[in-house]
C-alpha cells in the first residue's frame, strides 16, 4: 500500500460516464481527472445534477466509468468484474451513508463485523477488530445495542466504525450529516477530523459549504466537470503534505 | 462461501423467520402438510408391512389355498361364479390321495355369521371366530398347542362336540380354572374343551387368538347351509409348489367335470398372491401419499418463492448495503437460498414432528400398527430442503443481480 506521500492513493484519468435516455445521451461525467494522496481530507462539492453522486459511485467502485481510467493504489479498477469490484469495496473503501444504512435487526457490534464476514476473517479476530473499531468511535459501551436503540449520531458512528474496520484506503462519506441535527453534525465532523489526524484518507461528498469547510481541499463539480480544485487549509508540517495537481478554474 | 458465513446466514434467516412468525408459518404450511402426509402414511404402511411380513410367515410361505370363488376379485360375482359347485370334504381327501406333491390338506368350514358369545358359567367371550378344521390344520397353520390335544381324525369322523380354544378365549372364559375337560356353550351347542393354543397375535386385522376350533364335520353338521369351504394345502416342499398346484388343478377339474375348453371353476392361490395383492394395495397407498405430499410441497414451494420475492423487495436496501461493503453476487445468492432452505427445512421438521405424532396416535388409538420410518424422515427432510433450494433460486438470483447503486437508492 502506498504509504509514502508521493504516490496517489486515488488517480482518475479522464473519467466519462454516459447514460442513454432514449435517443439522448447524457454525460454525467465529462472527463474528470484528479488524484488524492494518502491522508488527504477532500470534499467533493456541487449542486444536484453536478455529477457528484456519479463520481462518488465510481470512486466507491459501485459503478464503472464509461471511459477513462481509475486507479486505487496503482491498481486499475475501472475495468474490473462485479466480484472483483466487491472485493475492492470491501478492502479499500469504507462507506458512510447519509441514512446510516445499518442492518436494523443486528447489533452495533454485528453491523461492524459485517465487512469482515465478507472477507473471511476468522470469528475471534473479527470480534476483536469490530470491538476496537467501535471503541475508536467512542461506542465501546453500546456494542450490544440495535440501531433503533441508538440516537442518530450514535448510528452514524456505528456506520463509521463499520467503514473503518477493514482499514480501507479511503473513507467515502456521502452527506454524512444530512440526517442529523446541527450539534450532532458537528460531533460527527469532529470525529472525521480526528480520524484524519490519525492518518486516514477521507473523501466527503456534500452540497453544504459548512460541511465541506471541514476538509483541507475542495473539489467543485459542475455539469460533470471539475470547476475548481482548491486547497482551503494548509496542514501542519508534521503531516504528510497533500499536493494538488489541478487548481484550474 | 465460508463456513462461518453459513452459520451467520443460518442465524440470520432463523431470525427472519422468528420476526415474521405468522407469515413464515403460512408460507411453509404446504411443506408441513406434505411432509406430515409422507411421515404419517409411510409410518402406517411401514407398520402394516412389518405385521404383514410376520403374519405371512406364520401362514407358511408355501401354503396353497383352494376356493370355489376367486380369492382376489374387485367387483361383483359373475353368473358363472355364482353357479359354481361348492367344494366338498371329499375334494380335500382326493387332493391328499391323488396329488403326490401334496403333503397335507386342511379343509376349513365356517358357521357363518353367528354373533352369540361363547359361555362358560357366567363368563362370556364375545366376537369369537369359529372354524371347522381337521388334524392337518396344525401342520399348515402356525398354531402351536399350549395344553391338551388338537382335533383328531376320530373327532372329524364322528362329528364329536370337542373344541380347541385360542389363548384369548381361554383368558376370558377360564381366567383361573384349567379349561381342559370343561364344557363350554356356543350358539346353543355344548363342546368339551380338549386343547388350547398358544398366543399367536393378529394378522391383517384378524385376531387369531380369539377363536374356537371345532371338528370340520361338526361345523358342517350344525350349519349345513354354510356349504362354502376353504381348502389349505401344504406341498411336500417349496420346490414342488408349482407341481402341487398343477396336480391340484388337474384333480379338481376331473372331479368337477370341467371340460378341456372351459376355464377352471375354482381358484388356486398361494400366499405369494396374497402378498402381491397386499403390495398392490400399499403401492396404491404410496401413490396417494406421493400425490398429496407433492401437491403440498408444490404449494409450499410456490409460497416460499412468493415470500422470498417479497423479502428481496423489502430488503433491497439491505442488499445494497451488503454489496457496498463487499458482498459478492454469490454471497447474496447464498444468503437468500439458505434462507429459503431454512424456511422449508423448518417446515419439514414441523411436518416430521406432526407426522410422528399422527403415527403415535394411530398406534395408541387404532388397531393399525405404525412405526416412523427413518428412511422416510431422511427423504422428507431432504426433499423439503430441496424445495427451498429450487423455489428459492429465482428470488435469490434476483437479489444477487441487483445493482448496488439502485438498491442503495431504494426507499
Amino acid at each position: 500500500m502506498g504509504k509514502n506521500g508521493n504516490r496517489p492513493m486515488i488517480l482518475t484519468e479522464d473519467l466519462w460516464k454516459t447514460y442513454e435516455m432514449g435517443s439522448e445521451k447524457i454525460h454525467a461525467l465529462h472527463g474528470v481527472s484528479f488524484e488524492i494522496r494518502q491522508n488527504e481530507y477532500v470534499a467533493i462539492m456541487g449542486p444536484s445534477g453536478s455529477g457528484k453522486s456519479t463520481l462518488m459511485n465510481v470512486i466507491g467502485c459501485l459503478d464503472t466509468p464509461s471511459q477513462g481510467k481509475y486507479y486505487i493504489n496503482d491498481r486499475l479498477v475501472s475495468e474490473l468484474s462485479d466480484d472483483e469490484l466487491a472485493y475492492i469495496r470491501n478492502k479499500e473503501i469504507g462507506f458512510v451513508f447519509q441514512t446510516f444504512n445499518l442492518l436494523s435487526r443486528a447489533t452495533a457490534l454485528h453491523n461492524v463485523e459485517l465487512p469482515l464476514i465478507y472477507n473471511g476473517t476468522p470469528s475471534v479476530e473479527r470480534l476483536e477488530r469490530a470491538k476496537a473499531s467501535l471503541v475508536k468511535v467512542d461506542l465501546g459501551d453500546r456494542m450490544g445495542h440495535k440501531p433503533n436503540e441508538l440516537s442518530g449520531g450514535q448510528r452514524q458512528r456505528v456506520a463509521i466504525a463499520r467503514a473503518l474496520v477493514n482499514n480501507p484506503s479511503i473513507i467515502l462519506a456521502d452527506e454524512p450529516t444530512g440526517n442529523l441535527d446541527t450539534a450532532t453534525g458537528v460531533e460527527i465532523m469532529n470525529l472525521f477530523e480526528r480520524l484524519w489526524e490519525q492518518g486516514n484518507t477521507i473523501v466527503l461528498v456534500t452540497h453544504e459549504h459548512d460541511i465541506a469547510a471541514h476538509a483541507n481541499r475542495i473539489i467543485h463539480l459542475r455539469d460533470g466537470r471539475i470547476e475548481r480544485d482548491e486547497i482551503v487549509r494548509q496542514v501542519e508540517a508534521q503531516k504528510p503534505q497533500p499536493q494538488t495537481t489541478e487548481a484550474a478554474t | 462461501m465460508f463456513r462461518h458465513e453459513i452459520k451467520e446466514v443460518l442465524l440470520l434467516s432463523l431470525d427472519t423467520i422468528r420476526s415474521n412468525k405468522m407469515r413464515s408459518f403460512l408460507t411453509i404450511l404446504g411443506v408441513v402438510i406434505g411432509v406430515m402426509t409422507v411421515i404419517g402414511m409411510a409410518s402406517v404402511i411401514e407398520g402394516l408391512n412389518r405385521s404383514f411380513a410376520s403374519g405371512l410367515s406364520s401362514l407358511g410361505s408355501s401354503t396353497i389355498f383352494v376356493t370355489r370363488l376367486p380369492q382376489i376379485q374387485f367387483g361383483n360375482l359373475t353368473q358363472e361364479q355364482r353357479r359354481r359347485k361348492f367344494l366338498v370334504y371329499e375334494d380335500a381327501l382326493a387332493l391328499k390321495e391323488d396329488c403326490p406333491a401334496v403333503a397335507a390338506v386342511s379343509p376349513l368350514s365356517f358357521p357363518g355369521l353367528v354373533t352369540s358369545p361363547a359361555k362358560y358359567g357366567a363368563n362370556q367371550a364375545n366376537g369369537v371366530q369359529v372354524r371347522g378344521v381337521v388334524a392337518d390344520f396344525m401342520r399348515i397353520f402356525d398354531s402351536p398347542l399350549d395344553q391338551g390335544r388338537f382335533i383328531s381324525d376320530y373327532d372329524v369322523e364322528h362329528r364329536t362336540n370337542v373344541a380347541v380354544l385360542g389363548s384369548e378365549v381361554v383368558d376370558t372364559l377360564f381366567p383361573s380354572l384349567d379349561p381342559l375337560g370343561k364344557t363350554i356353550t356356543w350358539d346353543g351347542q355344548e363342546y368339551v374343551v380338549v386343547g388350547t393354543l398358544q398366543k399367536v397375535g393378529s394378522f391383517l386385522g384378524q385376531d387369531r387368538d380369539n377363536r374356537i376350533l371345532l371338528p370340520f364335520s361338526t361345523v358342517r353338521k350344525y350349519y349345513p347351509n354354510r356349504r362354502d369351504i376353504f381348502v389349505a394345502v401344504l406341498p411336500t416342499s417349496q420346490e414342488t409348489m408349482q407341481t402341487a398346484i398343477d396336480q391340484i388343478i388337474e384333480v379338481l377339474r376331473r372331479r368337477r367335470h370341467v371340460r378341456p375348453d372351459q376355464d377352471n371353476d375354482f381358484d388356486v392361490g398361494t400366499s405369494d398372491s396374497i402378498s402381491e395383492l397386499y403390495h398392490s394395495i400399499t403401492g396404491g397407498a404410496y401413490m396417494v401419499m406421493l400425490v398429496i405430499s407433492s401437491i403440498g410441497l408444490l404449494v409450499g414451494g410456490i409460497g416460499v418463492m412468493n415470500i422470498m420475492l417479497v423479502s428481496v423487495t423489502e430488503r433491497t436496501r439491505e442488499i445494497g448495503v451488503r454489496k457496498a461493503i463487499g458482498a459478492r453476487r454469490k454471497d447474496i445468492l447464498w444468503q437468500f437460498l439458505l434462507e429459503a432452505m431454512v424456511l422449508t427445512g423448518v417446515g419439514g421438521v414441523l411436518g416430521i414432528l406432526v407426522g410422528a405424532g399422527i403415527s403415535w396416535l394411530v398406534n395408541a388409538f387404532s388397531p393399525l400398527p405404525s412405526a416412523v420410518s427413518v428412511i422416510w424422515v431422511v427423504i422428507a427432510f431432504s426433499v423439503s430442503v430441496s424445495v427451498g433450494l429450487f423455489f428459492g433460486l429465482y428470488p435469490a438470483n434476483k437479489a444477487a443481480k441487483l445493482d448496488p447503486i439502485e438498491a442503495l437508492r431504494y426507499e
